[in-house]
């Protein structure tokens, strides 16, 4: 397999000093970098990369709109770098299309296996019509959830929410698009409803439903399935 | 006992005045005996002999008379341009105030200062512009006729038969800075006339020909004259006082007039003004509000009152007494006020049997007090007087109508009693009912109450019955000692009544001012103020109110509290910046804006004037009443006492915030530059080590990870202290929803992860918990920083408990570690900013997480506190409102 090309657009040259050398040493991908939102399209469009990695705060530009851009025409998962106390700015981001987030300051280790979490997660799209995570199997065909091999009755919402986060797999997907895939666009203000029926679901699926291990909540964001 | 030193206090008030003086413009008055001695003419030369000094002259407004040669004199000066005023179909040309105080010239010329102004003008009288020229620091030039001089007004009317209603008060003729006479002897003056030089309107040749007969004018140009003697002869006086040349300690002398239900009061009214100006005397107005006179015709009371009021415009002090006699409540009142000199109006003749029957008031009061000198002045009953229509008023008839039914009531009653027992004895039941009459329904059905029963008496039980006629003589002096005692029964009675019901609505008014006093020292804020005031003077007056606060910029607004109580709500801003600027009242009764709908009162304080007050009350005859009035103003000055106390307290309390956040400030610095700079320089040092010499790969680990660590702890610092900084501006908008606890807490454990790996972590949060309204973000930082706490404080291996419980109310939320605990008596200063458990430092953080969590907790009217658990170690307990959560559809399965 061909090594994998990462394109990171970001202003602050230590930051994409550090970034570019540990994907290069430690993950061994091809890094492409820019320091703003034109080079940033530019650079996405002439190498093709497998993965983004766009900083919010571009100097000619908001990241957002950039990302939105850049979805017009690619697929290719977007990690999106934010300061903390800007939960806003990430829904958004997710919103126009983004596939996960990271709070400056973050450390290469966590990079990396958010990188790899999305490689792996574009992988799973192509697989089969089943899927595990711990000891609960989802027969995507039939229908049906099986914990340590016993049959786990799900109501219809809660098994189009297990879905839904099933097919964003490690991807974060904020509150207004789990509303809209699980109840329809008419309730992707309700967004109560969600948390019930996310404590529901952790109840039936988890061991501790305080200390989840799969259904992770991002506060203030939305949720995610771990992989 | 002659040059000595000059009173301290005396020579203050001089300065103070002198200070006073250079502020305010000065008035120049020219002043004549009457129209068409050259007044004006003298005003315009005068000025145009300052123009040539070249001070910036105005003409605000001068009337020429169509006299070319004043008119020559007009030319080429600035003039004014008059306003024009609409008023019963006809366009009158205004002295513009307004645009006169814009322009603010050095010097401004208007002419006649008696005249009345046009309704709907700010003053009604052109004097009071000239005060606010004056006051605005303009000098002012004028003209007056001796006739228009208030005091003077009634002799002049005398003389001529003309009676002017455009008058002036004296105080302004006294106090202006410089008066010049300008005379001109009769016969030239006839002559002018005659010629054709004085103006006369059409209408009034007739009157004016009348009015300018050589002896009238002789008698105007004697009275001004005499006036501008005695101001000269005042300001010698002056001069003398001030320099200290005589110095005489002496009582202010005090006179006191007493306005009565008599028909001249006016003339009453101006002979004390004219009598307290010749002895340099203060003077009171009184009216002494006797059952007599209580019971007078509303026209009788206003006229009274009327006369109230021009004493107090020529400058007297008024007030109202209450007392059944006369004679004693005036002595008492003299006594009191330190007053030497009553003066009373005497009628010219009273009637023979009157006075037999009772002496005169002045003989009362000669009789009655020493030492008090008693004026009596004549008074001209002859002079007529516009009938007043007497008005029975419908309680008065139904009081005769009451009387005459009780003794038919009781004619039966005693009818019945007859068959029991003496004659004798059933006229005391007769008695009984003339008693309860009189004090039911006062004076009058009382007497006619007695007359009845004794004719009841004759008619139907006395022998012959059923005809007046009287076979026994015994029996009248039976009916006239009867009639007498009823009569004087009825009177005692009724007296007796009237004095309950003056002490009743006395009693009434003192709870009320205590009441509103007590309310008033309760109040902790403007808002609550306000809605005293409204209430109480709604209670008190039954009056709407409004309460006008200055904003920053001395500007008069509604104050944007909520307000409960019934108040005025279309105050006039206008009018109450007016008064707001001038310290003044004005609006409605007053003499300026009086078109206004509502009184408008400053809200003095001892420091300065802090808001207006609008006072509309439901009987605007109120506003005329004496004793209201001073009710009122004792109100006021309680609002306005409150206002001041409220606005000290809170720059007592923004001091305070000031100093406590200096020392924040202080003890943030030391703070943070201990724990900014000590992990700093171990980054420093740990970087330099990393790049200088050649080192094992171990050791360059070792360095690295300990670079990775001192920046995590600064993130962390860092991250509070942005925290911290966003709460204090509060600008912090939750963003709450309803979120399940459960779901927050994971998340922070989760992000705690890493520095709780040593730690054993148990929840314990029920199924049941129900959701709640917060902001999860802001929580998850509060539940973020206890772990972080537990982290840092208890050893490795210790055990984390995160427990949550609920009630009807709240939902509670339990943080418990089985560590070392919280030093005794320390638990709430934790929560302090910049407190740390430990005093030592070697534990890295700045002690502003818990100061955060409280802050977190108190935006969302939730609490957090600390304890020591009895099984040792720590438990830091917050609660949250719970309200009551949205419902949901419940899925069908």
């Amino acid at each position: 397999m061909n090594p994998r090309r990462i394109l990171i657009v970001e202003d602050d040259p230590h930051i994409r000093r550090f970034v570019l050398s540990a994907l290069e040493t430690e993950g061994g991908f091809i890094v492409f970098e820019a320091a703003d939102a034109a080079r940033g399209l530019t650079e996405a469009g002439t190498r093709k990369p497998d993965l983004m990695i766009i900083d919010l705060g571009l100097p000619d530009r908001d990241g957002r709109a950039l990302i939105a851009d850049i979805r017009k025409w690619s697929s290719a998962p977007i990690i999106v770098l934010s300061a903390r106390n800007q939960e806003e700015q990430k829904v958004a981001a997710l919103d126009a299309g983004a596939d996960d987030y990271l709070a400056k300051p973050f450390g290469v280790p966590e990079l990396l296996a958010r990188i790899r979490a999305q490689f792996r997660r574009t992988a799973f799209d192509t697989g089969g019509p089943a899927y595990c995570f711990g000891d609960i199997v989802v027969d995507l065909t039939h229908r049906v959830v099986k914990r340590a091999g016993a049959a786990v009755h799900l109501t219809p919402i809660e098994y189009r929410l297990l879905v839904t986060l099933i097919r964003g797999h490690g991807r974060v997907l904020t509150h207004r698009q789990l509303m809209q895939e699980a109840w329809g666009p008419n309730y992707a203000e309700r967004a109560h409803y969600l948390r019930i029926y996310m404590r529901q679901l952790r109840r039936k699926l988890e061991d501790d439903p305080t200390q989840p291990k799969y259904l992770l909540t991002e506060t203030g964001v939305g949720y995610r399935l771990a992989a | 006992m002659t040059n000595v030193r000059p009173d301290p206090d005396r020579l203050l008030e001089v300065v103070l005045r002198e200070e006073a003086r250079e502020r305010r413009g000065r008035l120049k008055i020219f002043f004549g005996a009457c129209a068409g001695v050259g007044k004006t003419y003298a005003m315009l030369s005068a000025a145009r002999q300052h123009r040539v000094d070249g001070i910036e002259i105005l003409i605000g407004i001068v009337e020429t008379h169509g006299r070319a040669e004043t008119a020559a004199l007009l030319e080429d000066f600035p003039l004014l341009p008059s306003r024009k005023v609409e008023y019963r179909g006809r366009t009158l040309a205004e002295f513009d105030l307004d645009a006169a105080l814009a322009l603010k010239p050095q010097l401004i010329l208007v002419d006649e200062l008696a005249h009345n102004n046009v309704e709907g003008s700010r003053h009604r009288k052109r004097w009071q512009d000239v005060e606010e020229l004056l006051a605005a620091g303009s000098d002012v030039y004028t003209t007056l006729n001796v006739q228009h001089l208030e005091s003077l007004n009634d002799i002049v009317g005398g003389i001529t038969g003309i009676r002017v209603a455009e008058t002036v008060p004296d105080h302004v003729f006294d106090a202006a800075d410089e008066v010049t006479l300008v005379d001109l002897p009769p016969d030239d003056l006839l002559e002018r006339l005659k010629e054709g030089k004085v103006y006369m309107p059409e209408q009034a040749v007739h009157a004016a020909t009348n009015f300018f007969r050589k002896g009238n004018l002789i008698a105007l140009r004697e009275l001004a004259l005499r006036r501008t003697a005695d101001r000269v002869d005042a300001q010698m006086r002056a001069y003398r006082a001030d320099q200290s040349i005589h110095y005489v300690w002496q009582a202010k002398e005090r006179l006191i007039v007493c306005v009565g239900p008599a028909a001249d009061n006016e003339t009453l009214v101006r002979a004390t003004a004219r009598l307290a100006a010749k002895l340099h005397a203060d003077w009171i107005a009184v009216y002494v509000e006797t059952p007599a006179l209580q019971r007078q015709p509303r026209a009788e009371r206003s006229r009274i009152l009327d006369a109230l009021k021009l004493a107090g415009e020529l400058g007297a002090e008024t007030t109202t007494l209450a007392g059944a006699d006369a004679a004693a409540t005036l002595s008492a009142y003299a006594v009191s006020r330190n007053a030497g000199k009553l003066v009373l109006g005497q009628p010219r003749r009273r009637p023979v049997w009157k006075r037999l029957l009772r002496p005169s008031l002045a003989d009362q009061l000669v009789a009655a007090t020493r030492g008090l000198d008693v004026f009596l002045i004549r008074l001209d009953t002859t002079s007529p007087l516009p009938a007043s229509p007497r008005v029975m008023m419908a309680t008065d008839w139904h009081g005769y109508l009451w009387a005459i039914g009780i003794c038919a009531v009781t004619t039966v009653l005693a009818a019945l009693l007859l068959s029991v027992f003496d004659l004798a004895n059933v006229v005391m039941v007769f008695l009984l009912a003339v008693v309860a009459v009189a004090m039911r329904f006062g004076r009058g059905p009382g007497a006619l109450a007695a007359f009845i029963s004794v004719a009841a008496f004759d008619f139907f039980f006395v022998p012959p019955k059923f005809t007046f006629t009287v076979s026994n003589t015994q029996y009248l002096f039976t009916f006239v000692l009867m009639l007498v005692v009823a009569l004087i029964i009825g009177q005692l009675a009724a007296k007796l009544k009237f004095e309950a019901r003056v002490a009743q609505s006395r009693e009434r008014r003192t709870a009320e001012l205590a009441a509103l006093a007590r309310e008033l020292s309760g109040a902790l804020t403007t808002a609550q103020i306000i809605d005293i005031a409204n209430r109480r003077l709604d209670a008190i007056f039954q009056a709407r109110s409004a309460v006008l606060l200055p904003d920053s910029r001395e500007q008069v607004r509604e104050p944007h509290v909520e307000q409960k109580a019934v108040r005025l709500a279309d105050a006039d801003l206008a009018v109450a910046q007016w008064v707001y600027d001038h310290q003044q009242p004005a609006g409605l009764g007053t003499t300026t804006l009086p078109a206004a709908a509502a009184r408008y009162l400053p809200l003095k304080a001892p420091m300065r004037t802090r808001g207006v007050l609008a006072f509309q009350p439901a009987d605007t005859a109120l506003l005329d009443e004496p004793e209201e009035m001073q009710l009122l103003d004792t109100c006021v000055a309680q609002i306005a006492l409150a206002l001041e106390r409220v606005h000290y307290v809170e720059v007592a309390q923004d001091a305070l915030v000031t100093m406590e956040s200096e020392r924040l400030r202080n003890s943030l610095l030391s703070a943070i530059s201990h724990d900014l700079r000590t992990p700093l320089t171990a980054l420093v040092g740990l970087a330099d080590a990393l790049t200088a010499a050649r080192l094992a790969d171990d050791s360059r680990r070792e360095l690295a990870v300990a670079i990775r660590d001192k920046a995590q702890r600064l993130t962390a610092l860092v991250t509070n202290l942005l925290e911290m900084a966003r709460l204090q501006t509060g600008t912090v908008q939750l963003k709450s929803d309803w979120h399940a606890i459960e779901e927050v807490v994971g998340s922070a454990l989760r992000q705690m992860a890493e520095p709780l790996a040593q730690h054993h972590v148990v929840t314990d949060i029920p199924p049941d918990t129900p959701l709640c309204e917060f902001d999860p973000v802001l929580i998850e930082r509060v539940l973020v920083n206890l772990f972080d706490n537990a982290a840092k404080y208890t050893p490795p291996g210790s055990t984390l408990m995160v427990k949550a419980t609920h009630d009807a109310k709240w939902l509670r939320v339990a943080v418990e570690d089985d560590g070392p605990g919280l030093p005794a008596g320390q638990e709430e200063k934790l929560f302090e900013k910049f407190e740390r458990g430990a005093t030592e430092s070697a534990k890295p953080g700045v002690g502003l997480g818990l100061a955060i969590c409280r802050a977190i907790l108190h935006a969302h009217g939730g609490e957090i506190h600390a304890e020591n658990r009895a099984e040792g170690g720590a438990r830091f307990v917050f609660r949250l409102p719970l309200g009551t959560a949205p419902q949901h559809i419940v899925e069908s399965l």
